[in-house]
């Protein structure tokens, strides 16, 4: 057998497109590598740069002191007369949180409103997102556009279309007065009840599309398994259907509840001084009081608050997901 | 096997014996097409019944009616002499395995299997027993914590089995059982489906478009066309006497010639190609007209295949080997006759090839004679 030295080859005219061609494709090949890192690097970046520097901003700010100054609070880092570097922590922010009990039932109570919305978000949206499933294509297109729809209108405004709903003189009142169903304007505006009908008109789809985009992957044949080994429709919803949609049930309350919690204009526009909420007490430190420490240390002891449960549930589900499907 | 043994096997020909699915008259409609037309079927208890037919013609259509996921636009469904019209899907005496498998993904193999008892309130422990004894029968006792996407392909299909079985139904209901599974898979899984429908006595229905599954596994066969029964009948009585072309040509496969009648007796029939200046002669008598418009239709296998004139006049043709199929077994040739049909032939590997060489080889001359019973007289 012979066998021939490649160099000894002398390149025809093909061969060198061939050569150049590999070179080419060579070049594409890094650039798509070095792509891919600029893909992911760019988005880190960016949570970099504007999430986590000003969390460690407010962070620094919440163990500083307040004072009256511009900024109105005392610095991590100073130099002593002897040219020392010290550092001051005050945690007082903190312990004040905890021993003033505006604080705590504040939180207390946004958790409980946040939580309320989300179960009621829930029972409205599921079965919308299973309709809209379960309906044929082109009505399903119109369905998820509906549902989309109230995005194309500043969230503001249609929190302010709702003020003009609820209030006294409001379109409600005016409809049920007119049916001789009351006889004077029921109170709505500036209750616990238009928080929650702002909270939940604003949240819906939030709760929707994440129950619609797990409900399409939902195989069918499941629930005619089910009914075929005995299962009525009830107990097939039971022990087939909420179990399998149980990812999208997660995920669209997490999107209900952790902005619901830290909401401040619908409690503040639809709710008044009647109902208090973590955001609003956030605002009020910011601005009113001008203690920016406090304020910082809310918005931290909040995040805090929204977070541990977060992490402890996605322990949970990769344990089970560990041994499970 | 005795006389009357054979009778109490073939429900079917015994006028006394009471169909247990019992379907009079079944039409069902989506929006205006027609999937399931007028059609009319008697299965006994204990068979092993194959719907055959290709995509579309409405065989799933009708063994969902009998789930109960479809109910017919007019007609009558009974099973064991109850009328199945208003029942649901979750009190019929019947279950189905999904073509799909349709496993519980989010339930281990043996909450999957024990789903169905768990509807029917059985004790925990008759539950456990019954499940254990189950994944007994499909192998699949080590496997009972798995979760069905840590099976394979044939596993899952064992799990789906076990399933729709473990509630003892009186009919079973397959859809396309052995479509996913591989070839050597598939062999083996039809037979086991014969062992465990002959242990449990349980009557099979099975939807299919694989004819060879039909031929292998079924006592009886309805081969649909256009949500109609084309023919019902034994594997045997759909090969060997297919009533159409249709039929025909959907099972196996089968060379056929064009023709008229000229002798028609009670002891034969002669028929004359139309393009092949052939003369074809049957040893049985058929109800047709002299002059009439026939095709006379037969297997591959039939066909014996030979490099010197054969003895017998009658069912002779002459041609020219122009493709050759080597399986091992048989080798398949396609012979190219003066008119330019082809004619495809059987030949088993009885010998060895010699010197590389097979009954024929390319472009040889062979001539093709067939018995007088071999053929089939087909007038539609």
């Amino acid at each position: 057998m012979i066998i021939m030295k490649p160099t000894a080859v002398k390149s025809t005219g093909i061969q060198r497109y061939q050569q150049m061609f590999a070179g080419v494709s060579r070049l594409l090949q890094q650039l798509q590598a070095q792509w891919k890192s600029v893909v992911v690097t760019v988005p880190y970046f960016w949570m970099l740069l504007f999430f986590l520097a000003p969390f460690f901003i407010i962070l620094k700010i919440s163990v500083a002191e307040s004072l009256i100054a511009s900024p109105p609070f005392s610095d991590l880092l100073e130099w002593t007369r002897d040219g020392a570097l010290s550092i001051r922590l005050s945690f007082e922010n903190y312990s004040y949180l905890w021993k003033d009990d505006l604080y705590i039932n504040t939180y207390l109570g946004s958790v409980k409103i946040a939580g309320i919305s989300t179960l009621l978000c829930l029972l409205l949206g599921y079965p919308i997102a299973y309709a809209i499933v379960r309906s044929p294509p082109t009505t399903k297109n119109i369905l998820l556009m509906l549902v989309i729809l109230p995005f194309w209108t500043s969230f503001l405004l249609r929190v302010y279309a709702w003020m003009g709903l609820l209030a006294d003189q409001g379109l409600i009142n005016d409809l049920l007065i007119w049916a001789g169903i009351i006889d004077s304007p029921i109170r709505l505006l500036y209750s616990h009840f238009a928080v929650y009908v702002g909270i939940i008109y604003t949240y819906v789809p939030f709760m929707i599309l994440p129950l619609y985009a797990n409900m399409e992957k939902l195989d069918m044949t499941l629930h005619e398994a089910a009914a075929d080994l005995g299962a009525r429709p009830a107990v097939t919803f039971l022990t087939v259907t909420l179990p399998m949609t149980w990812p999208g049930i997660v995920a669209g309350s997490l999107l209900v509840f952790i902005p619901a919690t830290g909401e401040f204009i619908i409690p503040d526009l639809l709710g008044g001084g009647n109902v208090q909420m973590i955001g609003r007490v956030l605002y009020n430190e910011f601005h009113s009081n001008h203690d920016w420490p406090v304020a910082s240390a809310v918005a931290v002891a909040l995040l805090v608050l929204l977070v541990l449960p977060m992490m402890v549930y996605q322990k949970v589900q990769e344990k089970e997901s560990g041994s499970g499907w | 096997m005795t006389v009357s043994g054979e009778i109490l096997d073939q429900h079917w020909l015994d006028s006394r014996a009471r169909p247990f699915i019992h379907i009079r008259g079944v039409t069902k409609q989506f929006g205006g097409f027609t999937a399931v037309n007028n059609v009319d079927l008697d299965i006994y208890q204990g068979e092993l019944f194959c719907l055959l037919g290709g995509s579309g013609c409405g065989k799933t259509t009708l063994l969902r009616m009998l789930a109960g996921f479809e109910t017919p636009t007019s007609g009558v469904i009974s099973i064991d002499g109850v009328d199945m019209n208003d029942v649901p899907p979750y009190e019929r005496p019947v279950n189905m395995m999904f073509q799909s498998y349709a496993l519980f993904p989010h339930m281990n193999v043996e909450n999957n299997v024990a789903y169905g008892l768990k509807r029917d309130g059985l004790s925990k422990e008759e539950i456990r027993l019954r499940v254990g004894e189950m994944l007994a029968m499909v192998e699949l006792s080590d496997f009972s914590k798995r979760k069905p996407h840590q099976l394979s392909g044939g596993q899952k299909q064992r799990v789906a089995l076990a399933r729709s079985l473990v509630k003892r139904p009186k009919v079973l209901l397959l859809d396309e059982p052995l479509g996913a599974l591989d070839k050597r898979l598939r062999e083996q899984t039809q037979f086991e489906l014969m062992n465990i429908q002959d242990r449990l006595g349980v009557t099979f229905v099975v939807v299919t478009h694989d004819q060879e599954e039909a031929m292998t596994l079924s006592t009886r066969i309805a081969v649909m066309d256009a949500g109609q029964f084309v023919q019902v009948g034994t594997p045997t009585e759909i090969y060997e006497y297919p009533a159409t072309r249709r039929v025909a040509d959907f099972i196996g496969s089968i060379n056929m010639f064009e023709g008229r009648v000229t002798e028609n007796d009670a002891d034969h029939v002669v028929v004359d190609s139309t393009d092949n200046a052939l003369r074809f002669f049957m040893d049985h008598g058929a109800s047709v007209s002299d002059g009439s418009r026939v095709w006379v239709a037969v297997r591959p296998e039939k066909i014996r295949l030979s490099r010197t004139p054969p003895p017998n006049e009658a069912n002779q043709i002459e041609g020219v080997v122009q493709d050759i199929g080597y399986l091992g077994n048989v080798s398949i040739y396609r012979v190219r006759l003066e008119s330019g049909m082809i004619v495809e032939v059987t030949v088993p590997n009885q010998t060895r090839p010699r010197d590389g060489k097979h009954a024929a080889g390319w472009e040889d001359r062979v001539f093709l004679d067939w018995e007088a019973s071999s053929a089939i007289l087909l007038t539609r």
